[in-house]
């Protein structure tokens, strides 16, 4: 029974953050400072991330491919489509859910527990709005050009890792890149991102306005929020692949 | 004025408010007292619409106030100002961003007319060259202060103070008290103030509701409650040895 009474919770908490706006001009305001604070701020680890991940998927890939038959350009290739179609969408977001979600959840728990939502409240402020509304805009906009980035540096790391250890000639992995190149595998990245990076804002936001307590609770609001959100990072990962993927 | 009827609040079966009903006059320090857990905050928390009342009604110049949707609430919590315990001034903005916040949020005002409105705030509480500070740089009596200057910004008709001395010296404390009380009768405010420190029942008290096991036990001014023979009463102000020496 509790799952449903969170969820009916969870519901009415985001009915509250979708009003409109109190004012536009605070509310486009504060989309620019979390963009910043959430989004910007992450291009440091996602850019390491990548660039190693995209190495690594060469590496293991080069390992795999012992059978000479098997043309070398399908090291770029099969590094192409794990990294569009899995890795940056979906390991990049799980990450996120770690960074972003637990400093939302522990930004807005830590104003919950020392009032700061109930001052908010009491100027007339809709506080789900003006504290979670921003953060959802600012991740769901910004979060698939930083998965971009992330394709961009995993091939980037790929290419680097393969041309370098002689794994692979530079014109062979750049050859398996542009080999069968559907558009439509981006989109579908990008429609995960987009996806996920609702999940996170809007789970850790949930998590962090319903923190009662102390430091204490802040911090396991913070852990239930990275928790919750990946596994449901994971479950729509495998819902939205099943319907867009066929 | 604010009146209280018959307002009840039940948590886990446990009647924590019990048929409360009060007058808050305006222009008036009223003063909320009781022990720890008697049931104050959860009176003030009802008052201001932070938590709903299960029984009775909450009227702020004879407009239902408990009756209302959060929507309907917006115009009546605009014209309150709230001091909280920890003060609750917002981490991430400065002094100036914190006292300018109401005006950001509902006015059309210039930026100019802004600064006007927050440096006049600030004065009034007394704080000098602390605009571009954080909460987290200024004492515990610099961030009353300031939520002081935020609650007044918007020129609130009703005004909320939560234990507005809790981990203040005795001397910063009276500080606190009169300024309270000066800018209630300076701009005609209704004032509840929730306490349990004497000195602000004795200095600033103007009308004084004692609250004992979620009851309105007593009411009256600061003159009658130390000549009272209210046992429960009694024991809550001459709770230290040394009031009690005085008063014999």
């Amino acid at each position: 029974m509790k799952i449903f009474s969170q969820i009916g919770r969870y519901s009415l908490l985001m009915r509250r953050a979708f009003a409109k706006p109190d004012k536009w001009s605070v509310y486009f305001r504060q989309t620019l400072v979390e963009m910043d604070a959430l989004c910007i701020d992450s291009l440091g680890i996602i850019a390491i991330i990548s660039l190693f991940m995209g190495a690594v998927i060469v590496i293991q890939t080069a390992y795999n491919m012992t059978a000479q038959w098997i043309p070398r350009y399908d090291i770029g290739f099969t590094t192409k489509e794990s990294l569009v179609l899995e890795f940056c969408p979906t390991i990049i977001s799980l990450i996120l859910a770690g960074k972003v979600g637990s400093r939302i959840a522990s930004e807005i728990g830590t104003m919950r527990v020392t009032e700061q939502i109930d001052a908010l409240e009491i100027m007339g402020v809709n506080s789900a709005n003006y504290l979670i509304l921003p953060k959802i805009t600012a991740c769901v906009l910004l979060n698939p050009f930083l998965i971009t980035i992330s394709m961009f540096l995993g091939l980037i790391g790929g290419w680097s890792i393969a041309v370098f250890t002689g794994i692979v000639t530079s014109h062979d992995f750049i050859d398996g890149i542009q080999m069968y190149f559907v558009p439509f595998e981006v989109f579908y990245a990008l429609i995960k991102t987009a996806v996920f990076a609702y999940i996170i804002t809007s789970i850790a936001g949930y998590q962090g306005y319903f923190t009662r307590g102390g430091a204490l609770e802040v911090g396991r609001a913070s852990t239930r929020a990275v928790v919750h959100s990946s596994i449901l990072i994971i479950l729509a990962n495998l819902v939205l692949t099943q319907l867009l993927l066929k | 004025m604010i009146e209280a009827r018959n307002i009840s609040k039940v948590f886990n079966n446990r009647k924590v408010l019990k048929n409360v009903s009060a007058q808050f006059e305006k222009g008036k320090a009223n003063l909320v007292i009781g022990q720890s857990g008697s049931g104050k905050t959860v009176l003030m928390k009802c008052l201001v619409g932070l938590l709903e009342v299960d029984e009775g009604q909450v009227l702020y110049d004879n407009r239902n106030f408990s009756g209302m949707t959060l929507k309907e609430r917006r115009p009546i919590r605009q014209e309150i100002g709230m001091l909280f315990q920890g003060a609750a001034l917002f981490d991430s903005l400065t002094v100036e961003e914190n006292v300018m916040f109401p005006l950001n949020m509902f006015t059309d005002k210039s930026l100019e007319e802004k600064r006007e409105r927050v440096n006049f705030c600030l004065n009034r509480v007394d704080i000098k060259n602390a605009n571009c500070l954080y909460p987290s740089e200024l004492s515990g009596g610099m961030k009353k202060r300031v939520a002081i200057a935020r609650a007044i910004s918007m020129n609130p008709q009703y005004l909320f103070c939560d234990e507005p001395n809790s981990g203040l010296d005795p001397k910063t404390s009276i500080l606190i008290d009169n300024l309270i009380s000066e800018i209630t009768k300076e701009y005609q405010i209704t004032t509840v103030i929730n306490t349990h420190d004497m000195n602000s029942v004795i200095e600033i008290g103007d009308r004084i509701s004692f609250i004992y096991h979620g009851q309105l036990w007593w009411q009256g001014t600061n003159a009658e409650i130390l000549h009272t023979d209210n046992k429960e009463i009694n024991d809550f102000v001459y709770a230290t040895e040394l009031l009690r020496k005085l008063k014999k």
